[in-house]
């Protein structure tokens, strides 16, 4: 017998998910009582948690399903099993630092990454490891390979590179010119998202060519277009964040030309969605494949705020109100997490098929998972025209009269994000009965 | 020739410019445009401790950041605030906003960032002007 090291992974991001929206449910009751766990432990602390979890179920669910992928499904075999045991024993000891950081408040990192900066450097180990054994797999496919490959590839690159910069502050220089210390710092939080979007959307493709069989869909001159389109919005598009931040001019209208190409991006889902994903290999794939499904709604409805925002003059309104936090959540929860939702109830499949991830009790959890996720996401939306409102009166009530007036929509933002959490926490019940059955494995012969 | 070729060409073409803008945003003069000096040491320790007690958590500076607490690129000033109004809630514990307990060399030094903050430019920008083609001018300080 031995430990299936890919299911650990995907085990650890499941994990991450229930911490990350429990948390996330207790920090958001915040905003209706600002005495909650203050003195226990406050706002300050918990965020970071909440975040970092979410951010560590995105990327452990995706490291754990490529892993998963090139080795039980391309039958490929790792030029290291240590190095991927290494990156997962050196992820899960870094998950406990970290959460340690927090609780204790020993903090000093910016905002996503608040934890001691110094433990960026074995974070970053940790992908130069994932680096090493997935280059060392692909490398010689990668050629004329399937564009999940490339993406893939992106993005473990793109991840190294965008951490790395997300700590340039460290150097005096940039640190001292306030202004553009704060624009790269919004860049590569721009490009991290950016990054490990190329991770989560390489595995919705994946799915979607082993689901319809057909291995075309991933090669080809029109798919290679958008992943460069997609790459060329990483590296260039992330101003939107920082339009009103008196960067030069330049910044600005490159990543607002850049940010407008995707519109064809747009298009494009508009085009699949009428012409639906075809006869899938339903029946078996019942659950991933209405998890694929449903993220292709969520792209249509964010990537259509998302262009809006965009949009200098509407990006004028929206900034610095909870229509960014739609737009994060919205991304977060209903594309990435849809996405590897049906990754992992695809392996789950795939491990077992006697495995019933489609069962009726999941099946409503969904319809309540997307449900819920599209009241939470309004609230947010009609919240943040509400400050939009507030901010352009400029005055007229202060800020801590505007968070009063909004405590009614607070409350149906609480409301469906405690009825998103109970549903997720169905669903991801049944995922890790079904995978942890197989954590252990035969030893081939 | 294999058909991976015309992918590799674009992405070195690609690779190339990303290189060529990220040294001019690195290194360039020109990334920020407002005319603020440098931060002073104090300012860099002010926001040290900015960071270490995570007041991104709840509060934004140029809309970036928290939603519990208000924004503070211009508290400082904002003629109904100020330095002295700042120092007044950085113990205070309002709201949700957490019983800290910084010495006033500590305070000081906060003050000093957001002093630094304040005179880079102006968060809302209410002097913006708006083009047809969805263009937004902001005014610099
Ligand atoms: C848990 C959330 C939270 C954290 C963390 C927090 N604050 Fe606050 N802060 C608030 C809230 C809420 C208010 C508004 C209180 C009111 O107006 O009733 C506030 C108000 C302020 C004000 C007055 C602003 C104004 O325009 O009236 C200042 C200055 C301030 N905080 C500074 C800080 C600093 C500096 C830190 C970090 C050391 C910090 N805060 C951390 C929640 C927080």
């Amino acid at each position: 017998m031995k430990l299936n090291v890919s299911i650990l992974f995907l085990l650890a991001g499941l994990i991450a998910l229930l911490i990350a929206g429990f948390i996330g449910m207790i920090i958001s009751i915040v905003y209706i009582n600002p005495d909650l766990l203050k003195d226990i432990i406050p706002f300050n602390r918990l965020r970071p948690i909440h975040t970092t979890s979410a951010v560590s179920w995105i990327v452990l669910t995706a490291t754990g399903g490529i892993y998963y992928y090139l080795t039980r499904v391309e039958r490929l075999k790792l030029y290291s099993e240590r190095l991927q045991k290494t990156h997962l024993v050196l992820f899960l000891c870094l998950g406990v630092v970290i959460y340690m950081c927090y609780i204790f408040g020993v903090m000093g990192g910016r905002e996503y990454l608040e934890f001691l900066p110094v433990l960026i450097i074995p974070v970053l180990l940790g992908w130069v490891l994932f680096g090493i054994n997935y280059f060392k797999v692909v490398w010689k496919k990668i050629k004329d390979g399937p564009v999940y490959f490339w993406m893939w590839g992106t993005g473990i690159l793109f991840m190294i590179f965008h951490l790395t910069e997300a700590h340039f502050w460290a150097i005096t220089d940039i640190r001292s010119d306030f202004i553009k210390d704060l624009t790269i710092q919004w860049k590569s939080y721009g490009s991290f998202v950016g990054s490990w979007n190329m991770l989560v959307y390489g595995t919705a493709i994946y799915l979607m060519s082993k689901m319809k069989k057909d291995g075309e869909l991933a090669r080809g001159k029109k798919v290679f277009f958008f992943y460069f389109l997609g790459l060329t919005n990483l590296m260039f598009g992330w101003a939107h964040h920082t339009y009103i931040v008196p960067t030069a001019p330049w910044i600005r209208y490159v990543a607002y030309g850049i940010s407008m190409t995707e519109w064809i991006l747009f298009l494009n889902i508009v085009y699949i969605f009428i012409k639906n994903l075809g006869q899938a290999e339903r029946k078996i794939y019942a659950m991933p494949y209405r998890f694929l499904m449903a993220s292709e709604f969520w792209v249509f409805v964010n990537l259509l705020l998302a262009l809006l925002m965009s949009i200098p003059t509407i990006n004028y309104y929206t900034h610095g109100t909870h229509i960014t936090v739609a737009h994060s959540m919205g991304t977060t929860i209903g594309i990435n997490t849809c996405i590897l939702l049906a990754s992992v109830s695809f392996i789950a499949k795939k491990l077992n098929p006697n495995n019933t991830v489609e069962n009726t009790l999941v099946y409503y959890a969904f319809l309540f998972f997307n449900g819920s996720l599209f009241i939470f996401w309004l609230s947010l939306v009609i919240g943040g025209i509400y400050k939009a409102v507030w901010s352009a009166e400029n005055g007229h009530s202060s800020f801590a009269q505007m968070h009063e007036n909004s405590s009614p929509i607070f409350v149906v933002f609480i409301l469906s994000g405690c009825l998103l959490f109970i549903s997720l926490a169905i669903i991801v019940h049944q995922l890790f009965k079904d995978l942890g059955e197989s954590v252990y494995q035969q030893e081939k012969k | 020739m294999y058909k991976g070729k015309g992918n590799f060409i674009v992405l070195i073409a690609l690779v190339s410019v990303f290189t060529v803008y990220n040294a001019v945003l690195y290194m360039g003069e020109e990334t920020s445009s407002s005319s603020a000096p440098r931060m002073s040491k104090e300012a860099i320790r002010g926001e040290q401790l900015w960071q270490e007690n995570n007041c991104t958590a709840c509060h934004q500076l140029y809309g970036l950041g928290g939603y519990l607490g208000p924004d503070l690129t211009n508290v400082i000033s904002d003629p109904a605030k100020g330095s002295d109004y700042v120092r007044t809630f950085l113990n205070s514990g309002v709201k949700s906003m957490p019983q800290f307990d910084f010495s006033t060399e500590e305070q000081n030094a906060i003050i000093s960032y957001l002093e630094h903050v304040n005179a880079t430019g102006y968060y809302p920008n209410y002097d913006s002007e708006f083009s047809k083609d969805g263009w937004v001018t902001i005014k610099y300080k």
